[in-house]
């Protein structure tokens, strides 16, 4: 602060500044958080696999792989954008569960429902769910914490009074949707390509477009991006009806993995999606992070609870496991954000 | 006061009567929700207005009551901790294996507060010292915290525990149906509400809510006072561990799991405001009583539990919603009134 006094001159200069000059992309990719996930899910594996070879090179032991983080990565995805725009939404592991059993109920009464209808009815029906949540949100202006607490408990409800101890099993949907399960192509199982497109597709709008940018722009700091003429409201309401909307996605996906569902399908599931994303980088005061990183926290987490059983570890401890990834990931992110800002403040005053 | 307009208009021409500041508040509003809701129960539910039901309501909501004692005062700091229903079953499983391993019950008891006191100093230290939200850490130490208490039990459960124990547990005083440990509570409630709204300590709780930097530049100890809250949160959940424990005579790492989400519910519907800064523990404890009540009411009535919670999450976000319109028609009614208050000179002089 008082160093500005003394160097005027130092703003003229600073492109100059050897400092300042950009890093290569290449460090950057390396320094990158995703990076060190993907490293670490990488060793996960590796270490697994030697110890039960099992784990990969078996043809099931590959598909599972991929498979299980599928359902976890489209919920993490929807629930990056909330967060990312300085919300949260817990009502996710609801709106799954109580879009599987949707999915399950119309297979049973109309067994000839074309299936991509089906995905379309999935999504839907979760936006509409999100946009309960973006509603009250947004024109509620009450913090989102507290609202989809509130959701999370009435739409399981809801989902509890509607099903009761009925349950759809796998012989009351159609063989088609449930080899959409186990099918593969090129060797990638099916369920694992519908998660890549969308992951692919959002990671690509949040960075390119001006409305993805916008969403972080809020996240940073809501009242700068209203001053600036962003619009806020719309923008909240779309993170949550997309983020629905994924857990919508992640319900038919469900369905079709598990085959069986009962009233308690997705339950926890919120904070498996919020640990997966925070784990990735997306900080929870918003602003930050990309939907890749939740999606490889996402894959951390499933593959480690996966892993835990074959190195011998009683899978009692999976919880446990989660929480110190959590933990780790935040301090993790404070320290490298503090040892920044401390450089910055060294390359200013320099 | 018509002929001296140019004499200062002092707090006393601006405030409320006291009977409308006393009985126009959200504390009020919910004590009177749950007088009707009582009534009407009484009235609908035959074997609602008995001794009984009495009893094992207050027995149910023990647990909700002492933690929101402390859950309150972190939220009026703008706070949330998540990790008290996990709390709650690490310390049943500590407490279990204390007694397992042959120790006395006290003993078991004090090793389960301590690890309650640690957990809550794990938590206040993040978020104070390393600075982080404590939204993000409490997420973290509520899967943490679940994590050890089911890893250390598994699926199975301790039980045996001496039965002058567990009877002290459900015991009532004398031939009132009030429970024995409602003796307990209100111990700890006239500490927290000398603590909260008598103390200095607690004025510096309602500050920090409001604004942390003036909180800090008044004199509060921010960080301090944000810590002990949190070591007192996780000590009392602790507590409440040792007391579901007793009272179904059974440690088990799954114990109480979404206790968290109740307890919120609860604080939130008696009158503490998410944003921080606003709240009172005699609404607090109303809205215990109140989901409670309801939902025994409901019980006794043969509604199923998933329309309880149906009604709770719906009664969650409408006390929101509600408390936001509000304040939008107080803000209306305030911007009219110092309109027609910065005017009145220019028409009267």
């Amino acid at each position: 602060m008082t160093s500005t006094a003394e160097k005027p001159s130092v703003v003229g200069k600073k492109p100059a500044d050897p400092a300042f000059k950009k890093k290569s992309p290449l460090t950057r990719i390396f320094a990158s958080r995703e990076t060190s996930i993907a490293i670490a899910v990488i060793l996960i594996i590796a270490v697994t696999t030697l110890r039960n070879p099992t784990f990969l090179t078996s043809a099931d032991g590959f598909r599972d792989l991929l498979v299980t983080p599928s359902i976890l990565l489209v919920v993490a995805l929807g629930q990056a954008v909330v967060i990312i725009t300085r919300s949260v939404d817990l009502s996710v592991g609801s709106v799954l569960g109580l879009t599987a059993y949707l999915v399950g109920t119309l297979f049973v009464a109309f067994p000839s429902i074309p299936i991509p209808l089906m995905f379309l009815i999935g999504l839907a029906f979760g936006g509409l769910l999100g946009l309960i949540n973006g509603a009250l949100v947004a024109f509620g202006r009450v913090p989102a914490m507290v609202i989809t607490l509130g959701t999370l408990y009435a739409f399981r409800g809801i989902n509890v009074a509607w099903t009761g101890s009925n349950r759809i099993n796998a012989s009351d949907m159609p063989s088609g949707f449930l080899k959409l399960g186990t099918q593969q192509i090129l060797g990638i199982p099916v369920l694992t390509i519908i998660a890549l497109v969308a992951l692919v597709v959002v990671a690509w709008y949040l960075h390119n477009t001006r409305g993805g940018r916008e969403f972080y722009a809020i996240g940073s700091d809501p009242e700068a991006a209203e001053l600036y003429g962003l619009q806020k409201t719309k923008r909240v309401l779309m993170a949550f009806v997309f983020s629905g909307a994924m857990a919508g996605l992640g319900g038919v996906l469900y369905a079709a993995r598990y085959g069986t569902i009962n009233s308690q399908a997705g339950d926890g599931f919120e904070l498996q999606a919020v640990g997966a994303a925070v784990i990735g980088g997306v900080a929870i005061t918003g602003g930050t992070g990309t939907v890749i990183g939740a999606a490889l926290g996402a894959f951390l987490l499933v593959t480690i609870n996966r892993a835990l059983p074959v190195l011998g570890i009683p899978d009692f401890w999976q919880k446990a496991v989660v929480g110190a990834l959590i933990l780790g990931a935040i301090v993790l992110d404070r320290v490298m954000a503090k040892r920044n800002h401390q450089k910055l403040l060294e390359k200013r005053d320099r | 006061m018509m002929s001296e307009t140019t004499a200062p208009r002092t707090y006393k021409d601006f405030a409320q009567p006291i009977v409308r500041r006393l009985l126009l508040t959200r504390e009020s509003a919910i004590i009177a929700l749950l007088i009707v809701v009582l009534i009407g129960a009484s009235l609908i539910v035959p074997s609602f207005a008995s001794a009984a039901t009495a009893t094992y309501l207050m027995l149910d909501v023990a647990t909700i009551l002492l933690i929101s004692l402390l859950m309150a005062p972190i939220m009026i700091t703008g706070d949330i901790d998540l990790s008290v229903g996990s709390m709650v079953g690490l310390s049943s499983v500590v407490f279990g294996v204390a007694f397992q391993a042959g120790l006395p019950v006290p003993v078991g008891i004090v090793l389960a507060l301590v690890v309650g006191a640690v957990g809550g100093l794990f938590n206040g230290w993040l978020i104070t010292h390393i600075d982080l939200p404590a939204l993000a850490v409490t997420i973290g130490t509520m899967a943490l915290f679940r994590g050890i208490a089911v890893g250390l039990l598994g699926t199975t459960a301790v039980t045996g525990f001496p039965q002058e124990w567990t009877k002290l547990a459900r015991a009532k005083i004398g031939d009132s149906p009030i429970p024995v440990i409602m003796i307990l509570f209100v111990v700890l409630l006239i500490g927290a509400v000398w603590m909260l709204h008598f103390s200095k300590f607690g004025r510096g709780i309602f500050a920090i809510g409001l604004s942390k930097e003036a909180a800090a530049f008044s004199g509060v100890d921010v960080a301090r006072t944000r810590l002990i809250l949190f070591v007192l949160s996780g000590t009392i959940a602790a507590l409440a561990g040792v007391y579901f424990t007793l009272r179904y005579g059974s440690a088990r790492g799954d114990n109480a799991t979404g206790l968290e989400l109740q307890v919120i519910a609860a604080v939130v519907l008696g009158g503490v405001s998410v944003f921080g800064g606003r709240g009172a523990l005699h609404g607090v404890i109303a809205g215990v009583f109140l989901i409670g009540a309801l939902s025994s009411a409901l019980r006794l009535a043969n509604v199923t539990s998933d329309v309880i919670n149906i009604i709770t999450g719906v009664l969650l976000v409408a006390s929101v919603i509600a408390s936001s319109v509000l304040d939008w028609f107080k803000r209306q009614r305030a911007r009219r009134a110092l309109r027609s208050a910065t005017q009145q000179p220019a028409t009267t002089g």
